[in-house]
């Protein structure tokens, strides 16, 4: 079986049915509506980039929010300037994150370790603070940047004079709201996933996991480090860029809040929760953190009731008491605490979790080990 | 030159915050060789500490007296806090004094946060990759926070500094200068406090032996284990210590910040900040990062200045940042291997 | 003595603080021979082998190796010279396989100090995965080649370590003591290797304080004390000579 996922296409068409077929199978976790769908692609590909970085290099950045504002908001200006098509969009997006990668990475990957990390963060937050400060032009400050009635969209027009109220974004007239923005996403995805195989199975792959385990050995073995952790660095940043947007794609507005330090830190959440240095794990955190996001965040007290009514009144309301500081505006609170729980017990993450799974199930499991896999699996997914 | 003066005490009590902050993250890390994400939620705690003594001053005793009656006509209400009705002019001293008083109260409670946090979870980690102790006590700080925001409301809870030092100074006056410079007087205070607390942590380890201990481990905790000293212990009491020293910071800052559930984290980045730049591990490095940055930081906030690069005050501590790690690769006295790899 | 000098360590001094560690090291290593340097501890042998390899500059002197002057070279760029170094405490990728471990420095010497093919598959890498194997092989190692380099036992790293320099073919290996903490058996297994090596022509400098290895192997022995040379020659040489007698060996031998 996992010989077989070893074979390229083989695992590109698993992936691929995974994928699309998620309106299906998540349906009976209530997470298949479309806005929660392009969220876990979208972000999936923002976490599978920053994957590229800190999973193959070591190199924890914590500026990586700030590609997947420039993303939007390159975005957003294409779709102003120049067509409602996502196609432009997107390539402008990773066009400009790309750029903006090559010279964040070329100053800060002079210095590794935290080092690394504080002039990763320290360049995030400038963009983020002048954002809102001296580059309101670009970004339109607080207000964020949004689609408006006088905007040239120079190639539109050529087609077609403009419509009333705001056009929407499309995919050469397919709109790209609800289930097929999700589908362009999800196809976006798929061509990360085969992206970023392809350099977790190559000597370049190879080649920068050496730099994460010995970045010294690397330098009298003959390799010239920096141009490696650089090419990681851009990839990883046009990756971001592609999330973003594609954030842009399924909602046109840019805000400078995507580029904060707390959405650099939810990346690398994601990618250690689902396991860093894998290639679906990041995935996978990634979708467990929004699917908390979406669906804890929804609960409310009353529904708490509801779900604890079958108790006898004082344990009913003690139960709600309790739960519900987990959950509804709370739900952070249940992210911290499987946070500590994950790093305490599984510091390899999900994928960790997974392999430890198969290891006791092939030691000896025994005839339990597919009703256990099932259950283990679930929070998984 | 009246601007500038006024602009440097300005950053003083910015710089001495982060300079608490920074000290303790640092005394953490050299001793222990823990990032502690969570320690900004130090900081946090030590304020709401202020405010929950506040809180329990100000319970009020409600008397309705019948005798007069409000615009609506309903009985006046006359309500005295149960500190005064109990305890007359010493219970109104202590609440003008709330939040210098807190201290009394902080520090027993901020030590017992620090050895439980060390004791519980911590000291679990002293092996562990730096990724995983950054993501377990940035988890630990989301579950502090959120506990915070619970029972407190995501408001900021503004904070009465005593009546006596409420009002502002005229500096300018004091150095004979003919325009008139006014300055809060708890921003003195709080300088001063800072100036206070981190000399006493210095003279801590510099003049004991459980400083010196310390000051070994810094340098090569391997060899101070070695030589059958239970480190340990020491490590709970350093521990204990940072989580004072920022709780202190946390509670004498809320008459100038109001302290909300995520003014920790808001200090965190900042105080991570300074600690690289006066280089990891170095106590003198974090304390001189912290008021450069913070005095740095006020100027950027003139005007003069602003006019000529705009946005500068946004970015003026992160620019230094960079400046400093990339001419310093360890930052302004950080020692060599620390943090590296 | 004409021989081609590959190496030559000309005039080196190198203080760190108020301490000389080298002075006045002049020291050439011709085409094909196996020199070993010894000494007491302290008495800058690593240091010299540091300044080999451009992780620390000497403060006056050169160091030429094969007509190069490597004044401003990196180690990575001394490297793709042609000059390899096992480690005194072995330098390997803890977190990779042994295989993956003396792959790495495959590509290194095929492809250069960085090129980008990021989309070639591993798995078409038949020949250097076949290479990586036999390197493996003679080592002792080809039965762990899945095994993490990480778990493996100190003297298995050692030879690991060698495994990963000779895949690179270097004009110049650098030994830093390279059966320390070995046991009897595989130091001579080590012995053995080497001296196969040695029938292939490479070029080596070697640091040891075994001088049972020492004596099977070289073929000229200096000896540094203090940061200076006070004697080079033959191994028989070396032996009879009274300084060295009283600085080093103590009249042991």
């Amino acid at each position: 079986m996992t010989k077989l996922l070893d074979r390229e296409p083989v695992a590109l068409v698993v992936f691929s049915a995974v994928i699309l077929l998620m309106p299906l199978w998540l349906t009976p976790l209530g997470a298949n509506y479309p806005d929660l769908l392009q969220k876990f692609a979208i972000f999936a590909i923002f976490a599978m980039g920053f994957n590229i970085l800190f999973g193959l290099t070591g190199y924890l950045s914590f500026g990586h929010a700030a590609f997947l504002g420039v993303g939007s908001y390159a975005a957003v200006w294409s779709f102003k300037l120049f067509t409602m098509n996502v196609l432009p969009a997107i390539a402008f997006g990773i066009l400009f994150s790309g750029v903006f990668a090559f010279l964040i990475g070329y100053v800060s990957l002079r210095r590794s370790g935290i080092y690394f990390s504080i002039l990763t963060l320290a360049f995030a937050q400038m963009c983020y603070n002048l954002a809102y400060s001296v580059l309101t032009p670009i970004t339109n400050g607080e207000t964020g940047l949004q689609l408006t009635l006088q905007d040239p969209r120079i190639i539109d027009r050529m087609f077609g004079p403009a419509g009333a109220g705001l056009p929407s974004t499309n995919f050469f007239g397919l709109p790209m709201s609800g289930y097929p923005g999700f589908y362009f996403c999800a196809v976006m995805l798929i061509i990360c996933f085969f992206i970023s195989r392809r350099i977790f199975k190559s000597p370049l792959g190879l080649t920068l996991l050496g730099i994460k385990s010995n970045q010294n050995r690397m330098n009298y073995t003959g390799f010239n480090t920096r141009p490696y952790t650089q090419t990681a660095f851009v990839i990883s940043g046009m990756f971001a860029g592609l999330a973003g947007s594609l954030l842009a794609v399924t909602d046109p507005l840019a805000g400078a809040e995507r580029m904060q330090w707390t959405a650099s830190g939810e990346v690398v959440l994601m990618t250690i929760l689902g396991g860093a240095g894998t290639l679906i794990g990041p995935m996978l955190g990634a979708w467990l953190i929004k699917y908390f996001e979406n669906i804890f965040s929804a609960f409310n007290d009353a529904t708490l009731e509801q779900t604890f009514s079958f108790l006898p009144e004082p344990l009913a309301n003690a139960a709600v008491a309790i739960s519900g500081l987990f959950v509804g505006e709370g739900w952070h609170l249940t992210l911290g605490v499987l946070f500590m729980l994950i790093v305490i017990f599984l510091p390899g993450g999900i994928m960790e979790g997974w392999r430890r799974l198969v290891r006791w199930i092939g030691g000896g499991g025994g005839g339990k080990a597919k009703t256990e896999s099932a259950a283990v699996a679930q929070p998984a997914e | 030159m009246d601007a500038l003066l006024l602009q440097f005490l300005n950053g003083l009590d910015k710089g001495g915050a982060y300079a608490l902050i920074a000290l303790g993250l640092t005394l953490v890390f050299g001793t222990l060789g823990v990032v502690n994400f969570a320690h900004g939620a130090l900081f946090m705690l030590g304020a709401f500490c202020a405010v929950t003594f506040n809180k329990i001053l100000t319970l009020e005793k409600v008397v309705l007296d019948p005798e007069q009656k409000t615009a609506w006509g309903t009985p006046l209400e006359i309500r005295t806090p149960y500190v005064e009705a109990w305890l007359g002019d010493f219970g109104a001293f202590l609440l003008n004094y709330s939040v210098p008083v807190s201290i009394i109260v902080a520090i027993p409670v901020m030590l017992l946060i620090g050895v439980v946090m060390e004791r519980g979870l911590i000291k679990y980690f002293y092996k562990r990759p730096h990724a995983d102790q950054i993501l377990v006590t940035f988890g630990l700080a989301i579950v502090i926070q959120e506990i915070i925001k619970h029972y407190y409301g995501a408001n900021p809870i503004p904070q009465a500094a005593p009546e006596i030092v409420s009002g502002s100074a005229d500096i300018g006056a004091w150095f004979g200068l003919a325009g008139t410079i006014v300055y809060p007087w708890w921003r003195l205070v709080f300088f001063g406090f800072s100036v206070v607390v981190i000399g006493a942590v210095f003279a801590f380890l510099q003049f004991t032996t459980y400083g010196m201990v310390v000051r070994a481990g810094m340098r090569d905790s391997e060899t101070v284990g070695l030589l059958g000293i239970n480190i340990q212990k020491r490590f709970t009491v350093v521990f204990g210590l940072a989580a004072v020293v920022a709780g202190l910071a946390g509670v004498m800052y809320t008459p100038i910040l109001p302290p909300d559930y995520h003014m920790g984290m808001d200090f965190l980045v900042l105080s991570f900040v300074v600690v690289v730049v006066g280089g990891m591990g170095s106590l003198p490095g974090a304390v001189l990062a912290g008021f450069m940055l913070g005095i740095l930081q006020s100027f950027a906030s003139m005007n003069e200045i602003k006019s000529i690069f705009p946005g500068i005050d946004q970015i003026i501590i992160y620019l230094v940042a960079v400046i400093i790690l990339l001419t310093m690769p360890r930052g302004l006295m950080g020692r060599e291997g620390v943090m590296e790899e | 003595m004409v021989a081609n000098a590959v190496l030559h360590v000309a005039d080196v001094h190198k203080n760190f603080g108020g301490l000389r560690a080298l002075s006045d090291v002049d020291l050439r290593v011709d085409e094909g021979e196996t020199h070993a340097i010894i000494g007491p501890n302290g008495a800058g042998k690593s240091t010299l082998l540091n300044v080999c390899v451009g992780r620390i500059k000497p403060d006056k002197g050169h160091v030429v190796f094969d007509g190069e002057v490597l004044d401003s070279h990196t180690p990575y760029q001394i490297n793709q010279l042609g000059v390899s170094r096992v480690f005194q405490t072995p330098e390997i990728f803890p977190d990779l396989s042994l295989l993956d471990n003396v792959m790495i420095p495959a590509f290194a010497s095929r492809d250069g100090a960085f090129r980008l093919r990021p989309f070639r598959k591993l798995r078409l890498e038949g020949d250097v995965r076949a290479e990586a194997e036999k390197n493996l092989e003679d080592v002792g190692l080809a039965a762990l080649k899945d095994t993490e380099a990480g778990s493996l036992s100190r003297g298995d790293k050692r030879r690991l370590e060698l495994a990963m320099c000779l895949i690179q073919k270097p004009k110049l290996l650098l030994l830093d003591e390279p059966t320390a903490g070995m046991s009897r058996h595989d130091t001579n297994r080590t012995v053995d290797l080497l001296k196969t090596i040695k029938q292939r022509g490479m070029t080596k400098v070697i640091i040891e304080h075994d001088m049972h290895v020492v004596f099977s192997l070289a073929d000229r022995i200096s000896v540094l004390a203090q940061g200076r040379i006070i004697a080079s020659g033959k191994p028989e040489e070396i032996k009879g000579n009274p300084v060295v007698q009283e600085a080093y060996l103590g009249g042991a031998h």
